[in-house]
């Protein structure tokens, strides 16, 4: 039994809903980001799996674009995340609603 | 042989992930996000694409799980993170979401059938060599777009985490912390 590019897309959505689960599930903000890498790695894992079977580069050229995103995402949200934890002492997301209409 | 690798790996990269996303512990969490990026890389192995499953060991599980640790000195990590249980209204969003998003994705390849190849690379030339030739001919400006984009995320990064670092942060009242730079420094002059 060989594998198909299917076997590979059905993975990719599969991890895919684990990190929209975490989105809409989690209300700490570190763990948000966490679920945000695990989409973006669901993503790469389609994008190598289409490279492959298709015979096409592109898909892996914009694997490494994403991974590239994905470090400056990182480094830009981990200071905000540090700012925000500085001046409310947590970063639970229902605690930081200070904007009421 | 492929097949083999490709169920173990999937197995564990999804069980790894489900513990990310419903762990209490950051640690925990952190740990079995570490461990999912480095059997991702394998995934990328087996799929043939050797430069980008390095470059996945290097970013992913090198650089960006070490600035979470670096980031998770600032906050409590072995406290358990104590979170509301989601009202029902979002859970069947998530599920009609995730519904919608796997009848796409089984529905993608059907669609695209008679796609070809537009960068097909050079016959006979290994991975690296040829994500290299392509990478520094057809996708050199979005390349050096990149490099600045890297360098724009690093210094916004290093602004912003070091704000202030100087300074104990118990000693300080919480609206002092944001857009008193000026004065703070007026009040030193004196």
């Amino acid at each position: 039994m060989s594998l198909t590019l299917t076997h590979y897309l059905v993975l990719s959505a599969i991890l895919f809903v684990i990190g929209i689960t975490g989105v809409i599930r989690r209300k700490n903000l570190l763990m948000l980001f966490f679920a945000t890498e695990i989409m973006l790695n669901a993503a790469n894992v389609a994008l190598v799996a289409i490279s492959k079977f298709t015979g096409d580069f592109g898909g892996q050229m914009f694997a490494l674009f994403i991974m590239a995103i994905a470090a400056s995402e990182v480094a830009v949200g981990l200071g905000l995340l540090i700012l925000v934890y500085k001046k409310y002492g947590t970063l639970d997301l229902d605690s930081l609603s200070t904007l009421r209409g | 042989m492929e097949a083999i690798a490709f169920y173990i790996f999937g197995a564990l990269i999804t069980g790894l992930f489900l513990v990310t996303v419903i762990s209490k512990n950051i640690l925990y969490s952190m740990s079995a996000l570490a461990a999912g990026m480095v059997l991702i890389s394998g995934l990328f192995f087996v799929l043939g694409a050797d430069f980008v499953g390095a470059v996945q060991l290097v970013v992913y599980s090198g650089a960006v799980m070490a600035l979470y640790a670096f980031g998770m000195m600032f906050f409590d990590a072995t406290r358990d993170v104590k979170e509301k249980n989601a009202p029902a209204g979002r859970i069947f969003l998530l599920s009609g979401l995730s519904a919608l998003i796997l009848v796409v994705i089984f529905a993608a390849p059907q669609i695209g059938k008679n796609i070809k190849p537009l960068v097909t690379g050079v016959e006979g030339a290994n991975n690296p060599e040829n994500i290299g030739a392509i990478l520094f001919t057809k996708y050199l400006i979005p390349f050096e777009v990149a490099a600045v984009m890297l360098l724009v995320a690093m210094i916004a990064g290093i602004v912003l985490a070091s704000k202030k670092m100087d300074v104990s942060l118990s000693e300080l009242a919480s609206d002092d912390l944001v857009g008193d730079d000026q004065t703070h420094e007026i009040k030193e002059h004196k």
